[in-house]
């Protein structure tokens, strides 16, 4: 690991002030570090940003939800309004690491997780991601884990985070700072397609912090749920996960999220799916249509061809669950 | 000596002695031990899988922070080539002596600073040069490589007439399994210090056996066995991945010899995925012949297996198929093929865990075709006479396993078809598997001597992993002097305390005691000596020939969700015939434990490496998994009475017998749940889905 500066700001300017050149934002660190210690970042800086006045989680006036962006993700699972009003949000942040890990992982550092490719990881293998230009060791390599939507011959990985596909499926919005003043983009364009530019992985400017994501009023998200299928029953990253809602009314689907988690390298909103499913009948053969409507576009590899029926028997059993009267 | 009335301590529950210490963190572990002026080595590991070192740039890296020097093959201190291990010489062993790459993760250098921090960055930013050549990673029967294996144990076997047999029996089975490289995973990391106290190198290590590892360490280094002393401290678990004379060991002694300070060198866990020991890949055929009524005609079980060419190593996959069943004709043989791969070395249940997968995998298999209970199809095959030997088992309680196994799980209610049960999405199985693990003694040495303050002093290089020999030794010394287990003083872990087996094999237990049973025979005995020492080599060779073996029913509840291919056990039971039990507490904690070893293996764990460079990809334990909390039901285990004749106090040994078995039957249930069969571990979620 190289040697690097530890600085802790308690004001949000003083963070973009410091937030520049080699230096990272700090949150819970169970990603960022991880990644130093093998070489894969090598900050010379570290901004800890635990100590600013961004840890609540608040309302909004339309009646939804704002998360500071330093808020940990144990806590966002268990805030009753999280619990109560997006439940699959709650779900899928339970549903991701340890214990342990979630008390310190923050919500800013969740959205912002490099991918789990293990060539990402490890320096001496080629990584488009990490090293532009060196290739990919993934396609040809092992890729039983890797990304069967949205991908390019630049990189195959898949985005790791269980939390933004609850919000993508949520209609969240991620707010930042800069030092030339806020903005906000919409969760669903946050991560931009792969492209030739796997290392560009957001659409945050440069040196910008994230303050909070903020999750719209909605009246339909209380019936929501998070399902991820895994290799073992804990402790382990989504092979496919989905989150959804579903509202039937008198058989008839009168509105419908659905995204997916580690088909691609971002939560993938299924929008092909929605719009079939939207205000026609709420039946099984519907809803395994609506799901390989949305995977025609898949494009597997040889190692992980079985992530497209899972995704489709995933997605149906979920939309199943959320019809079945409660 | 006062003998006051004593009350005995084995077979008492009790817990562990250092119990406390491990709770509070006052157990030191290798990497623990203060030691002054201390300077810390760091590992830099071969990134291609074969072929040369063309450069290693040590200039680049001399002038960082800290920085003491390098060792790579141009400067290390040449070690002996006879160095081996229980299977004879082990170039594993011989690190950087020549420019040569064996496998990917090889150590090829050892970078050596005042500090852990500082000697890691210099060993990420040395430059290394390779000249690459073509690999060959990949084990398949038939590879032309193959050739037999060494026959020091688990030699093949060829009784009756495996081919005529098969040709009259009613049904035959003929299949295939296979199961994937795997590692022994220790929580904790391999760590080393070693330094010189005058002439003599002295070190602190975590391995399974001090005395057989000071030994190698001496021979490495050209030195007489009494000038190399090993001590082990409290261990955080082995699995067999610390049975050898360890990178982290040799690398330790030669930079204390280079720089003239001890040197501490403490792997990292991609080092030990590495760099260690794994169990090789195996690739089995087994053929079974039987009657309509199931009874057994022949048995085949021909098993493939990985090695290195630095280093012979048995997989003994076909014990348990000479030792289960009663049949006319068997024949077994193990293969090697050579592969540009870290040399294997004996992991948890070594042979036994995945021959059982597959043999027992093959008679439920067999049980279908044959439309038998899978129970009753194994009493129907009880032997009297080990079927390959001939000879008398020393005690062999199988059927009682099998049918307190079956009472206390409710086997009576199975419908035996397939794909009958359901809970909601999930498909419900269940199954068996029936497993035995070959059990002994080593020789060893143990001093006993009588303190003045009426204490006794009992001395045995033994280990304890975690598993509590501690407690166990302490509980035989106390019960062989007749005398309460506070005035017992035990020392292990301490090589120059004399000659003994380690921890491993399933014969520590049985090897210790042995020898402190003999040696407190002795200070008993009518000259009263004030201290004892028993050397057991020629009572162990007086030992009647017998099929001595451990054994157990393994019964398995798996739920399978196949929109999904997710498989979640739901229940285990295990009951075990291993001997007179020492410490029951101890021992059902240490068969539960192998138990999930054996889940671990059905469903999750797997060397993955990749197809380009041959080299692991999964090298952590974020991508190599082993079960977690959530993974484990509810596990029974327990044992039935047992004992082994002829060997003091009826020990057979826990250590492996746990982890045998496991496997099969939930891989037997899950063909009970689905329908489908899973001859390849492990049962990943893919294998299993249904589109
Ligand atoms: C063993 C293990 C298992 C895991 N399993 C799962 C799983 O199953 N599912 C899952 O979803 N995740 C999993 N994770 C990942 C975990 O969720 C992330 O590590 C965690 O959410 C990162 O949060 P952090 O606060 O620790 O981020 P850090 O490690 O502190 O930072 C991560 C990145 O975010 C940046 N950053 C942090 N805060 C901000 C901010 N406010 N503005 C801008 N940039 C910021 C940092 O600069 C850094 O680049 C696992 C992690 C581990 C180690
Ligand atoms: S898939 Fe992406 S992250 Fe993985 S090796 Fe390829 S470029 Fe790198």
């Amino acid at each position: 690991m190289k040697e690097f500066a530890y600085r802790r700001v308690t004001e949000i300017r003083d963070a973009l002030a410091a937030g520049h050149g080699g230096a990272r934002y700090l949150g819970g660190g169970t990603n960022l570090v991880d990644l130093m210690k093998c070489g894969v970042e090598t900050p010379t800086q570290l901004v800890d940003v635990r100590f600013l006045p961004l840890g609540e989680i608040r309302e909004t006036p339309d009646g939804g939800l704002a998360i500071g962006a330093t808020t940990t993700n144990s806590d966002l699972a268990a805030h009753p309004e999280v619990r109560r009003r997006y439940p699959a949000l709650s779900q899928a942040v339970l549903a991701g690491a340890s214990g342990q890990l979630r008390n310190m992982a923050t919500v800013g550092g969740n959205l912002m997780q490099r991918t789990r490719c293990a060539y990402f990881a490890d320096p001496s293998q080629a990584c488009n991601k990490r090293d532009p230009g060196s290739g990919c060791a993934a396609i040809r390599g092992a890729h039983h884990n890797h990304a069967v939507l949205g991908w390019s011959p630049s990189c195959v990985a898949t985005h790791a985070s269980d939390m933004a596909v609850a919000l993508a499926a949520f209609d969240a919005v991620v707010r930042y700072e800069t030092l030339d003043g806020g903005a906000e983009i919409p969760l669903e364009r946050f991560y931009p397609p792969v492209g030739d530019t796997p290392e560009r992985e957001t659409e945050l400017p440069a040196g910008a912090l994230i303050t909070e994501v903020v999750l719209p009023g909605s009246a339909v998200a209380p019936r929501s749920r998070y399902r991820k299928v895994r290799e073992r029953a804990s402790y382990a990253f989504a092979t496919v996960s989905v989150a959804a809602h579903l509202e039937v009314s008198r058989g008839t689907v009168r509105s419908v999220r659905i995204a997916l988690g580690g088909v691609a390298s971002r939560p993938w909103r299924a929008r092909a799916a929605e719009s079939f499913l939207l205000d026609g009948p709420a039946t099984a053969d519907r809803f395994r249509a609506a799901a390989e409507t949305e995977l025609a576009a898949a494009a597997p590899l040889p190692g992980n061809g079985y992530k497209v029926p899972l995704a489709r028997n995933l997605i149906a059993a979920v939309l199943a669950d959320l019809a079945e009267p409660y | 000596m006062s003998m006051a009335v004593h009350v005995g301590a084995v077979g008492v529950a009790r817990p562990r002695i250092e119990g406390r210490a491990k709770v509070t963190g006052a157990a030191r572990y290798a990497a623990d031990e203060p030691i002054p002026d201390l300077a810390y080595g760091a590992l830099v590991l071969a990134t291609v899988a074969r072929g040369r070192v063309r450069d290693i740039d040590v200039a680049s890296v001399r002038d960082m922070p800290g920085v003491l020097g390098v060792i790579d093959h141009t400067n290390a201190p040449r070690l002996n080539p006879e160095a081996g291990n229980f299977f004879g010489p082990d170039g594993g062993l011989r690190l950087l002596q020549d420019d040569l790459i064996p496998h990917a993760g090889r150590p090829i250098a050892l970078v050596v600073a005042e500090t852990p921090e500082q000697a890691r960055a210099a060993a990420q930013a040395l430059p290394v040069t390779y000249d690459e050549q073509p690999h060959d990673t990949r084990l398949f029967a038939g590879h032309p490589a193959g050739r037999p294996a060494l026959t020091l144990f688990d030699a093949p076997a060829d009784i009756g007439d495996v081919d005529a047999e098969l040709a009259a029996s009613a049904v035959v089975v003929d299949e295939r399994y296979g199961t994937p490289e795997e590692n022994c995973s220790a929580m904790e990391p391999h760590s080393a210090t070693a330094w010189w106290e005058g002439d003599r190198l002295e070190a602190v290590d975590s391995n399974q056996g001090p005395f057989q590892i000071a030994f190698t360490l001496a021979t490495l280094f050209h030195l007489p066995p009494e000038r190399v002393r090993v001590r082990v401290d409290h261990i955080g678990g082995g699995f067999g991945g610390k049975t050898m004379c360890g990178p982290q060991l040799i690398l330790a002694a030669m930079a204390a010899t280079r720089f003239g300070r001890p040197v501490r060198v403490t792997l990292t866990r991609a080092e030990v995925f590495l760099a260690t020991a794994q169990r090789p890949a195996t690739d089995q055929r087994i053929r079974i012949g039987a009657d309509a009524d199931g009874r057994l005609r022949a048995i085949h079980h021909d098993a493939t297996y990985e090695i290195s060419p630095l280093a012979e190593y048995i997989e003994g996959c076909t014990e348990l198929t000479k030792t289960l069943y009663a049949a006319p004709a068997i024949r077994t043989a193990l293969t090697v093929v050579p592969l540009d791969i870290l040399p294997p070395y004996s992991m948890r249940a070594p042979g036994a865990a995945p021959g059982s997968f597959a043999l027992e995998s093959a008679m439920d298999e067999l049980a279908e075709r044959v439309g038998l209970d899978p129970l009753e199809l194994r009493l129907r095959n009880e032997p009297g006479v080990g079927p390959v030997s001939g000879l008398p088992f020393s005690s062999r309680n199988l059927v009682a396993c099998l049918r307190e196994g079956a009472r206390r799980f409710g086997w009576a209610s199975r419908d035996h078809r397939p794909r009958m049960r359901r809970a909601g999405p999930l498909l419900i199985g269940t199954g068996l598997a029936a497993t035995s693990f070959s059990t002994g003694a080593f020789p060893s040495t143990a001093t006993i001597t009588a303190e003045p303050d009426g204490t006794f002093t009992v001395a045995i290089a033994a280990a304890d992993l975690g598993t509590g020999a501690r407690t166990a030794l302490t509980a035989i010394a106390a019960d062989a002097l007749a005398v309460g287990t506070d005035r017992i003083r035990l020392r292990i872990s301490d090589s120059a305390i004399g000659p003994a087996w380690g921890a491993g094999g399933s014969r520590g237990t049985a090897s210790w005691a042995w020898a402190i049973t003999e040696a407190a025979a002795k200070i008993r005995g009518p000259e009263r000596p004030m201290t004892a020492t028993v050397d057991t080599t020629q009572l162990l060779g007086d030992l009647a020939s017998r099929e001595r073996h451990a054994f157990s029913a393994v019964f398995a509840e798996v739920g399978v969700d196949p929109a999904t291919g997710e498989v979640r056990v739901r229940r285990l039971l295990g009951m075990f015939a291993v001997g007179r039990v020492i410490n029951p507490l101890m021992a059902r904690s240490q068969v539960i434990g192998g138990m999930i070893g054996g889940l671990s293996m059905a469903l999750h764990e797997e060397g993955v490496r990749d197809p380009v460079t041959g080299r692991h990809v999964n090298a952590d334990f974020a991508g190599y998994h082993i079960a977690a909390h959530a993974d484990v039901p509810d596990i029974e285990a327990d044992f039935v009475p047992d004992d082994e004749p002829g060997v003091p106090w009826g020990i057979k040994g826990v250590g492996e017998i746990g982890n045998v078995g496991t496997a099969a039957a939930i891989a037997n249930a899950v063909w009970h749940a689905t329908g489908v069969r899973q001859r390849h571990l492990p049962i990943r979620l893919d294998r299993v889905l249904e589109s």
